[in-house]
Formats: C-alpha cells, sequence, structure tokens
C-alpha cells in the first residue's frame, strides 16, 4: 500500500521526537541559535534604519523604500550564491573564515532578514498618528524623547518584525546550504547542520523518519512562533 | 510676547495664511474666530512652534522662532482640535510633558492627581487612554496641558462637540490658569464661549485676520463689516 510508506514514515518520525532524539535535539537547537544571532544582528541593524527611514523626509526616500520592498523578495539561493563568492578563499572577504561556519550562516540570515526587520518597522513607524510627533513636542519632549515615543507606539509593529524575520531566517534553506554545507560530526564542535540541510540531506538519503521528524519540528517552531504573533496583537489592539 | 509679522503660508499653491500681524501680550487671553477653513488651526500650529515652514517674522519673548523653535516650544503648549491619545493609562498620558522634563515619580504623581481632580477625571487615573468617551479623552488632553508650567496655552476648539457638563469643566480650568497670568490662546465657534473667557478677540477670514480688539468692542462694535456680519450670525 502506496500510504504505509507515509504512515511508517510519520510514526518513525513521532517516535524520533518522543524519546527526545540527541541528533534532532542537537539540530534544533544548533538551528535556533544560528537564526536567533542573525535575527539579534538583523534587529540591533534593521531598527535604527527602520525608525530612521520612517520618521523623516528626503528626497529619494521612496526611492530607497522600495530598495528595501525589491529586497524582501530575493531568492535565497542567490543571496548564497552572491555570499558564497564574497566569502570564498578567493573572494574579497575570504579573509573572514566564515565560510561553511554557523557564523557565516548568521550572517546570510541577516543579510536575508534585514529588508524584512526594515521595512516592517518603517511602515510601522509611519503608520503612527501623525498628530502623536506633534503632540510629544508640544508637551516638551525634545527630538531624541519625541522618537522614543513613536517607537513606543509602533513596537508591537517592531516586535512583530521580528518575529516574522526569525521565522524566515529558520526556515530558508539556499544561504544556509551553500555558506553552511551541512557539516555535521558527532561530538564535533564546527558543526553547521541545521534543520532545513539536515531535512534535504535525509530525504536524499532516503531516511524518511528523520526528514520528517525535522520537518515537522521546523512547522511546529514556525507555527508557534505565529500563534504568539496572533496573541501580541490581540493583547495590543485591546490595550 | 509673542509677535507675528506677515506671517504666510502656502500649501502646495494654496495660501493658506496671508500677511498675519499680530501681537499678543503676557497674560491676555485671545480667542480666535472664524468660519471653519479659515486658517485658525494652522495659524495655532505657527504659534506653537510646531510649524515652522512659514514666511514673515514670528518672535516669541524676542526669541526668532524659525531658528529656536525647540527653545520656544519649552515655553508653549497647545491642545490639539482631535485628542489624540497616547497608549497606555489616563496617568501615563497626563504625566508625558512632566516626565520629559524630569520630574521626580513623587512629584509627578502628586501634580497628576491634583490636575485630574481639577477636571474631574481622577476616578480615570488607571484607565486605558484610547478607551475613554470623547468627551472624557477631551478632558484628559486639556488635563495633559495643563499639568506643565508653561507662559502659553493655546486650545484649539477644546469644547467642541461637548456638552454643558464638560463644557463647564473645561472652562473652569482655563478659568484657573488665566488666574495664573498666563497667556492663553483659544479657537472656538462658540461664540457664548468667547465672551465669557477672552479678553481680546480676534476674527480670522480665509487665512487673514480682519480684526482684533478688546471683547467687547468686537461683540457691540466691530469696526469691519465682515466682523460684524460673523458676530451677529448674518449672512
Ligand atoms: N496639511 C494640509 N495640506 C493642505 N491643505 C491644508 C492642510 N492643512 C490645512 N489645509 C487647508 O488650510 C485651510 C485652513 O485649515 P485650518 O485647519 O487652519 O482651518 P480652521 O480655521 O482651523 O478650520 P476649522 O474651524 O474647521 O478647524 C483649509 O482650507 C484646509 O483645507
Ligand atoms: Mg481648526
Amino acid at each position: 500500500m502506496a500510504w504505509d510508506y507515509i504512515i511508517e514514515g510519520l510514526t518513525g518520525a513521532i517516535n524520533l521526537i518522543i524519546s527526545g532524539d540527541a541528533e534532532l535535539l542537537n539540530i534544533l537547537f544548533r538551528s535556533i541559535m544560528v537564526s536567533g544571532i542573525a535575527t539579534i544582528y538583523a534587529g540591533v541593524i534593521g531598527i535604527p534604519i527602520g525608525v530612521f527611514i520612517g520618521l523623516s523626509d528626503f528626497r529619494g526616500k521612496n526611492i530607497l523604500k522600495s530598495i528595501f520592498n525589491a529586497m524582501l523578495g530575493i531568492p535565497t539561493v542567490v543571496l548564497g550564491l552572491i555570499l558564497y563568492l564574497f566569502l570564498a578563499p578567493a573572494g574579497p572577504l575570504g579573509f573572514l573564515n566564515l565560510l561553511y561556519t554557523t557564523m557565516g550562516i548568521s550572517l546570510g540570515q541577516m543579510l536575508l532578514i534585514l529588508p524584512i526587520v526594515v521595512s516592517f518597522t518603517m511602515n510601522y513607524i509611519e503608520g503612527v498618528d501623525e498628530d502623536i510627533k506633534d503632540l510629544t513636542l508640544t508637551l516638551g519632549a525634545d527630538r531624541i524623547q519625541m522618537m522614543i515615543k513613536v517607537v513606543e507606539e509602533a513596537s508591537l509593529g517592531i516586535i512583530l518584525s521580528i518575529l516574522t524575520a526569525f521565522n524566515r531566517a529558520i526556515a530558508e534553506l539556499g544561504v544556509a546550504t551553500i555558506i553552511g554545507g551541512n557539516i555535521f560530526i558527532k561530538g564535533g564542535e564546527l558543526n553547521t547542520r541545521v534543520l532545513t540541510t539536515a531535512i534535504q540531506m535525509y530525504v536524499t538519503r532516503g531516511e524518511i523518519n528523520m526528514a520528517i521528524a525535522l520537518g515537522i519540528i521546523l512547522i511546529s517552531v514556525a507555527y508557534t512562533l505565529s500563534l504568539l504573533s496572533n496573541y501580541l496583537q490581540k493583547r495590543w489592539i485591546e490595550s | 510676547m509673542i509677535l507675528l509679522n506677515l506671517i504666510s503660508k502656502t500649501f502646495g499653491d494654496r495660501q493658506i495664511l496671508r500677511n498675519i500681524n499680530l501681537k499678543v501680550n503676557n497674560g491676555e487671553v485671545l480667542a480666535i474666530l472664524g468660519y471653519s477653513g479659515a486658517g485658525k488651526t494652522t495659524l495655532l500650529k505657527i504659534i506653537s512652534a510646531l510649524d515652522t515652514n512659514f514666511t514673515g517674522e514670528y518672535l516669541f519673548n524676542g526669541i526668532n522662532v524659525k531658528k529656536n523653535p525647540e527653545k520656544v516650544r519649552k515655553h508653549i503648549t497647545m491642545v490639539f482640535q482631535n485628542p489624540t491619545m497616547f497608549r497606555g493609562t489616563v496617568f501615563e498620558n497626563v504625566a508625558y510633558g512632566l516626565k520629559v522634563r524630569g520630574y521626580d515619580k513623587e512629584y509627578i504623581r502628586d501634580r497628576v492627581s491634583e490636575i485630574l481632580e481639577l477636571l474631574g477625571i481622577l476616578e480615570f487615573m488607571d484607565k486605558n487612554a484610547k478607551k475613554l468617551s470623547g468627551g472624557e479623552k477631551q478632558r484628559v488632553a486639556v488635563a495633559r496641558a495643563l499639568v506643565v508650567d508653561v507662559d502659553v496655552y493655546i486650545f484649539d476648539e477644546p469644547t467642541s462637540n461637548l456638552d454643558i457638563e464638560n463644557i463647564k469643566i473645561i472652562e473652569g480650568a482655563l478659568e484657573n490658569i488665566k488666574k495664573m497670568d498666563k497667556t492663553v490662546i483659544i479657537t472656538t465657534h462658540n461664540l457664548f464661549q468667547a465672551r465669557r473667557l477672552a479678553s481680546t478677540v480676534a476674527y480670522m477670514e480665509k487665512g487673514e485676520i480682519v480684526e482684533v480688539g478688546k471683547t467687547e468692542e468686537i461683540f457691540k462694535k466691530p469696526k469691519d463689516e465682515r466682523t460684524y456680519k460673523f458676530v451677529n450670525g448674518t449672512f
């Protein structure tokens, strides 16, 4: 029966998850670390950029916005390729020794999600009622205090942008494959295998239980985060 | 002292304010009257140093406002026509002007309570400001401005769409700052209100100040026919 194949795979996968398979957990934690670091960097760099663009009014602002918007849709393999050209030993940034490292993946994912953070932040900042700015100023705030208030008013949007960015990072394959290389040695310290590269590998190897188990985990992470987003949005509207 | 010298403003190619000359002395209560669209709000945003995109000269206590809007804003506060609330509680809204001035927590708590009491909204202190009714929001907006100690208080239609009860409370609060010899500028569509509160009245039409004078003069024997028509409600 054709269905047996899937059902057996699923059962095997669920067993792996329930037993808390060490390799599974190892990959999951690495994935969270790698994409978490990428998200932190993207936040540290992207939020100020988004706030700045959102608050200011200059010539070329719309062009800048459309560049960031266009970058939202960049195919991850292409980004991986470009980054590879830079990070390869012969490339201009080869001396950084980031190729086939988790830091390299984080860097690539950071570039991937930076436009998400910038665009979202910018849009939420621009969405803050125009009167809020004037209100802070007329109540005696200086420019910095005004900006802080506007960011406060847009803070939910900024948090959502971070969650969305993390989800995009942890689910991408192109950068992780090309820059990370899916290295895994038991007990090794230089491993770069993450959820997506592992799924791809187990499928090609025909180890369908492991692949399904990792897929379920990846979906669970994404789903949990989107539940959290919804919850926060609801709380925000009510508060 | 507020001194406006030939202030003009355009939005795109529409001239909204035309050669406005106006002098407001310290301690004066000025009501600006005029039809909807006359340019009252536009003028108030300039006086409050929120909008420096105008031509002409504006001096506030001798300071050139165009060059030093930040400095001037410390001395003026404005209540907007539509009461915008910050996210958070009524307390947080009203405390904002004190917080940015760096007062300590205890002082802020006392001062905010005092003002909320004055406006009859002490009980709303911990309520979500965005969820209040229109009249309650309007009172929070007034409280938020009155809580700070500045030289000039500007109110853009503080009582439009409010019932008698709310109007009484807000006018009471205005009387309070009048007693402290503060400068007050108010716009209103309510002629009775202007008469009750103002020492001076300016009448605006189509972006121009048609006439400025003592309140009684403007109402009893205005010099300009347009002012006469407006205060007497004739067409
Ligand atoms: N940001 C803007 N861009 C273009 N036109 C504007 C802008 N703000 C105001 N105007 C125009 O300027 C004119 C004066 O507006 P303003 O809000 O100052 O009138 P007002 O006297 O306060 O009216 P109301 O009594 O209805 O509040 C109006 O015709 C308005 O359409
Ligand atoms: Mg107005």
